[in-house]
């Protein structure tokens, strides 16, 4: 209880100095390792002119946003912190890992990366009191995602997504009359009415280079999350019922009923294997929309005509992709990047402490484009009103649950599962053989 | 001094000379480059610490270096010219060849037979595992389709950039402009990957029916009044529209070593020839491609050796999906995306035992020739 | 040139179209760049010639490339540094054992050779965990020496098998009058045949040039991937976002990358294919 109490105290300090307040004495973060006993608060001194060195996946504009976001805790605490990110992340943390070579921190968009890190013995266990910070600030699921096979927590989550979002049209979609759909018999009644106003209702595509197969793997998650229920998707993720198990047929079939369908997909399943996911959305902002519902995680905003973009909460609206069976809620499916720890320094212990507070992500949800999972997060902070719905959908989500793909050993979950939803959408496949090789694919 | 002199033997019994030999061979092939290469590393670390602005440490780096091997050589060269004559003979090979094998055995050699040891073992690398992962690789349902594709870009993509690099190179050779149409031809050497990536995505690009297309191949077909296709998903024959990408880019490497290699065919047979009257068809058989057999092997042998190795072009354009995968993706995929060490050495090693032939081709011209002493 | 009028207007017919073929899909990227990001995905490149006014011309994709906070300028810096001896060290190098395998006498030349073509196949990345454990215990890691060394190791195959098939090909009376006069295989090699095998130096120098300037990989396990060690390659694909949103910018980004290695290749290649209209 102490320790919770330290820890609190830790963030708030932090907190306190990174949003300006006046706090005497401003310190670093965390005092407390696994098993030890509490040890003198560092003092800032302790840690002025040391370095984090930070590797992640994400760059560009995001790669910014994030520096930006630490800027506070860099001027609270003195420690310079230095982020890259990289196209080739996974190889090269594992290279880096494997010859001895890694980052302080690094953030893994799967947490399967992170549990093979962990397995092999390269990554270091959080300390209790940032354990105890994500129980206390983060809702349920961050912790249990961060967690190795080992049972110790390894990973801190930041900026998140959420992809239960259902994008449409705003300005057209009302003055049609629509009107969003909270159930999945109104979501069909309403792709009725648009098929018989003349349009195709759903805009879906997914290719994405050497990643395609996400797309579809990510709507198949987010159905077996209504259909067969958060405990069913656990078993299924973690093998503890088969690939071709029921419950994942129902779910693709589901997905087949409106995928497979010509006149619910605009442009058919040649357009959606053809055509770069990004590119989903642009027939919905036609005059009249050539499709008018896009389901997709909360970044793909960011892709957009620049006309809509400009001014996106007049142009866009969002609803949560609807409950099917009662009794699961509407859950919400969601991914995100998790910081780990190589090395155990005081510095990189405080960095980590940092990013566990609501505060730090305030400047990135102003610039827009992401979310978080903080409980403390000033939910006034997002600059569009379609991030904060997304960021309330989150923490009122009935369940969370992480990308079940990115939970799944790669072999599966980056192979046989995406390549098996291609074979299937493309008519190459049937379902069944398609769900007897992923099952036997499973490591 | 011409090589044909095994008869000059050394005077010292044998062994001594093998192990004087050996041992001055051995310093030749390591210890020179060891040397060179410590006085390089502190330099360079020196560099890498120092606070200097950016362009000069970037210049002293560039002459340190460069500067530096050169004068490995010369030295090495001084040295051993100093020798006895007999173990100069001997010796003086492994000032030529020495640091080449040196670092290719670092940087490759040695990384191979990790991997073959690592091929014979679980993902994590830690226990053997026999043949596991080469049964994997060979029963794997992929691994069929890998093979046929592989075959497919090995024939077509070889074949097409060699005999289209040769086709330019000796049109080229007749019309007014040919040094643009060259540097053309050339051009997409020089894009970068990630450029040509997405100059073909404009190309295959596929709008549903009734949208402008923005693909110029569904285009020019909408034109002509064929409705749009998926053209990357066209199963089968979407491998030669990948492999249309590899002879882009690869003709105007072909072209240009060729069309070196035709210049160098002397005018006076090229004369003979026809007063012998011999049509151009023929002067071109007996003639030409005689001559120039050197050259169009080794493009071919490297471009062969591309198109097994073939990885990028897939991965960005179709992932292997659709039909397309081939063995390098799958190796790929197995070692960096589902991070199975020995699944993916397996793949690695299997295709160094497929280019064996071409080595083997390439070793048979190579006995052919005789090297002065 | 023999033949008649038809054939030879024949002959450059074929040459434009082939020329044509080989241009048009890089045209249409450069019309590209110059567009607007929501015009590129809504109408073709070539729809600019019916209608030039409606094009949605632009120079933002340059202007946002060539920005400074890119920091694509300290990327070009970089390249160069890395690329400039990771071209000519391998040549130096591959270009003596080239010498070395073909004209000189020696034991194991014919298994060294055999090996050296067989690591023609061996793809870079299975080199790059054992490689950076002995940078690390060395120290060498984030210098331009390992980089060049790294880019020697891996170029040096190809450059030696392309050098040696063309060095062993070089008439032998060249090379027996040679040391008839009485020179060392060091003068014979620095003197007389470096300077025959030029166009072949230059072969391999433009190829090398190319795939070290454009390699990404090696540079970012290497030099790291902080923004000031950042090669032009690694510059380019931050700039275009985690997920590719701004995947536009490739457009410009490409012809931007591409300036140094064309202007490169042009005096390179006339003076490369001179010395063989002279020889």
């Amino acid at each position: 209880m102490r320790r919770i109490v330290m820890a609190i105290a830790t963030a708030a300090i932090v907190v306190a100095a990174c949003t300006g307040a006046a706090t005497p004495q401003p310190t670093g973060g965390p005092t407390v390792g696994p098993g030890e006993s509490p040890t003198p608060v560092p003092t800032e001194a302790s840690l002025v002119g040391t370095k984090v060195e930070v590797f992640g996946a994400f760059r560009g504009d995001e790669g910014i946003r994030f520096e930006e976001s630490f800027k506070a805790f860099e001027d609270a605490t003195g420690v310079d912190v230095l982020y890259s990110g990289s196209d080739q992340f996974e190889t090269l943390v594992n290279t880096r890992a494997e010859a001895g070579n890694p980052p302080d921190i690094a953030a893994f968009p799967q947490p399967g990366g992170m549990r093979r890190l962990a397995a092999e013995g390269f990554l270091i266990p959080l300390p209790q009191d940032i354990i105890d910070a994500i129980d206390a600030n983060y809702g349920p699921g961050w912790m249990e995602t961060g967690t190795g096979d080992d049972g110790n927590v390894y990973g801190v989550f930041h900026r998140v997504n959420i992809k239960s979002l259902v994008f449409y049209p705003k300005k057209a979609f009302e003055a049609a009359g629509y009107t969003a759909p909270t159930t999945w018999d109104e979501l069909t009644a309403l792709a009725a009415e648009i098929k018989a106003a003349g349009s195709s209702p759903w805009c879906v595509t997914m290719e994405s280079g050497g990643a395609t197969g996400w797309v579809a793997t990510d709507w198949v998650e987010d159905i077996m999350l209504r259909t067969a229920g958060p405990e069913t998707y656990d078993k299924w993720v973690t093998h503890q019922i088969p690939f071709n198990d029921p419950s994942v047929k129902e779910a693709i079939e589901t997905l087949g009923s409106i995928w497979l369908d010509q006149t619910q997909v605009y442009g058919g399943t040649t357009n959606i294997l053809a055509t770069f996911f990004g590119e989903a959305g642009t027939p919905m902002f036609d005059n009249p929309p050539k499709c008018w519902l896009l389901k997709q995680g909360s970044f793909i905003t960011g892709f957009f005509p620049d006309a809509v973009k400009a001014d996106l909460d007049n142009e866009v609206g969002s609803f949560a992709f609807p409950s099917v069976d009662p009794q699961f809620g509407t859950p919400a499916l969601g991914g995100g990047d998790q910081f780990v720890m190589f090395s155990d320094r005081p510095e990189v212990r405080a960095f980590l402490a940092y990013l566990t507070t609501g505060a730090s992500g305030s400047t990135w949800a102003a610039a827009g484009g992401a979310l978080f999972p903080h409980k403390d997060q000033d939910l006034g902070a997002y600059a569009s009103a379609l991030d904060r719905a997304a960021a309330e959908q989150l923490l009122a989500a009935d369940s969370f649950r992480f990308d079940g793909s990115d939970l799944m050993p790669a072999a599966v979950g980056a192979g046989t599962f995406w390549k098996g939803m291609v074979d299937y959408v493309s008519g190459t496949k049937d379902l069944d053989t398609v769900l007897d090789e992923i099952e036997a694919s499973w490591p | 001094m011409v090589a044909n002199s095994d008869a000059r033997e050394p005077h010292r019994p044998a062994f001594v000379s093998l192990i004087v030999t050996s041992v001055a061979r051995t310093a030749a092939s390591v210890f020179v480059p060891l040397i060179a290469f410590a006085g390089l590393w502190q330099g360079f670390l020196f560099l890498r610490d120092t606070d200097a602005p950016r362009p000069i440490v970037a210049g002293i780096a560039i002459v340190w270096g460069v500067g530096g091997v050169a004068l490995l050589y010369v030295v090495a060269n001084w040295v051993v010219e100093r020798f006895p004559r007999q173990w100069r003979d001997r010796v003086l090979p492994f000032v030529f060849v020495g640091p080449a094998v040196v670092i290719l055995f670092a940087y490759l050699l040695i990384p191979t037979i990790l991997t073959l040891v690592l091929s014979f073992q679980d993902g994590a690398s830690k226990n053997f595992v026999g043949a596991e992962n080469y049964i994997f690789a060979v029963t794997n349902p992929s691994m069929i389709e890998a093979i046929r594709n592989n075959v497919l870009w090995l024939a077509v993509g070889t074949g097409g950039s060699v005999s289209l690099g040769l086709l330019m190179a000796i049109l080229a050779d007749r019309v007014p402009f040919e040094r643009l149409a060259k540097v053309l031809i050339f051009l997409p050497m020089a894009i970068s990957f990630v450029g040509a990536g997405v100059i073909w995505r404009f190309v295959y690009a596929y709008r549903p029916a009734g949208e402008e297309q923005i693909g110029l191949i569904n285009a020019i077909l909408g034109a002509l009044g064929i409705a749009p296709q998926g053209l990357l998903q066209l199963q089968f024959w979407n491998n030669f529209l990948l492999i249309a990408i590899l002879i882009w880019a690869q003709t105007g490497f072909a072209m240009v070593i060729l069309s070196a290699a035709l210049k160098g065919v002397p005018a006076e047979l090229l004369e003979a020839a026809r007063i012998d009257g011999a049509s151009e068809v023929k002067v071109f058989q007996k003639v030409v491609i005689p001559s120039i057999r050197g050259s169009i092997i080794t493009v071919s042998t490297t471009i062969a050796i591309l198109t097994l190795k073939i990885y990028d072009i897939v991965t960005t354009m179709t992932n292997g999906n659709f039909g397309t995968e081939v063995i390098a993706t799958l190796q790929f995929k197995q070692s960096f995306t589902f991070f199975d060490y020995g699944k993916g050495a397996a793949l690695a090693i299997i295709l160094l035992v497929a280019v064996m032939p071409v080595i083997w081709y390439n070793l048979r011209r190579f006995r052919g020739q005789e090297g002065f002493r | 040139m023999k033949g008649s009028l038809a054939s030879r207007l024949l002959i450059i017919l074929a040459v434009l179209i082939l020329v044509a073929i080989w241009t048009i899909p890089t045209l249409g990227l450069l019309i590209t760049s110059f567009r607007e990001r929501d015009v590129m995905t809504t109408s073709g490149w070539w729809s600019v010639f019916a209608d030039p006014a409606g094009a949605g011309w632009t120079t933002a994709n340059y202007a946002t490339v060539l920005n400074e906070q890119t920091g694509i300028a300290i990327a070009f810096i970089n390249s160069l540094t890395v690329t400039i001896p990771a071209v000519v060290i391998p040549i130096l190098v591959a270009a003596f054992a080239a010498y070395g395998f073909a004209w000189m006498r020696f034991s194991g030349r014919k298994v060294l050779f055999a090996i050296i073509i067989m690591l023609l196949v061996v793809p870079i990345q299975i080199a790059l965990i054992p490689v950076l454990k002995g940078y690390l215990a060395l120290d060498l890691n984030g210098t331009y020496l390992a980089m060049w060394l790294a880019h020697t190791g891996f170029g040096l195959a190809l450059a030696t098998y392309l050098l040696h098939n063309y060095i062993s090909e070089l008439p032998r009376d060249i090379l027996e009058s040679a040391f008839i006069d009485g020179a060392s295989h060091f003068t014979t090699f620095t003197r007389l045949i470096l300077p025959l095998s030029v166009p072949a130096l230059a072969s391999f120098a433009i190829f090398q040039f190319l795939w070290v300037w454009n390699d990404l990989l090696v540079a970012q396990t290497f030099l790291g991937t902080q923004k000031e060690v950042a090669v032009i390659t690694s510059a380019l694909l931050n700039l275009i976002g985690t997920r590719a949103e701004a995947w536009h910018l490739l457009t410009a980004g490409a012809f931007v990358s591409m300036v140094l290695p064309l202007a490169g290749r042009a005096p390179g290649s006339g003076e490369a294919e001179g010395r063989f209209i002279e020889g």
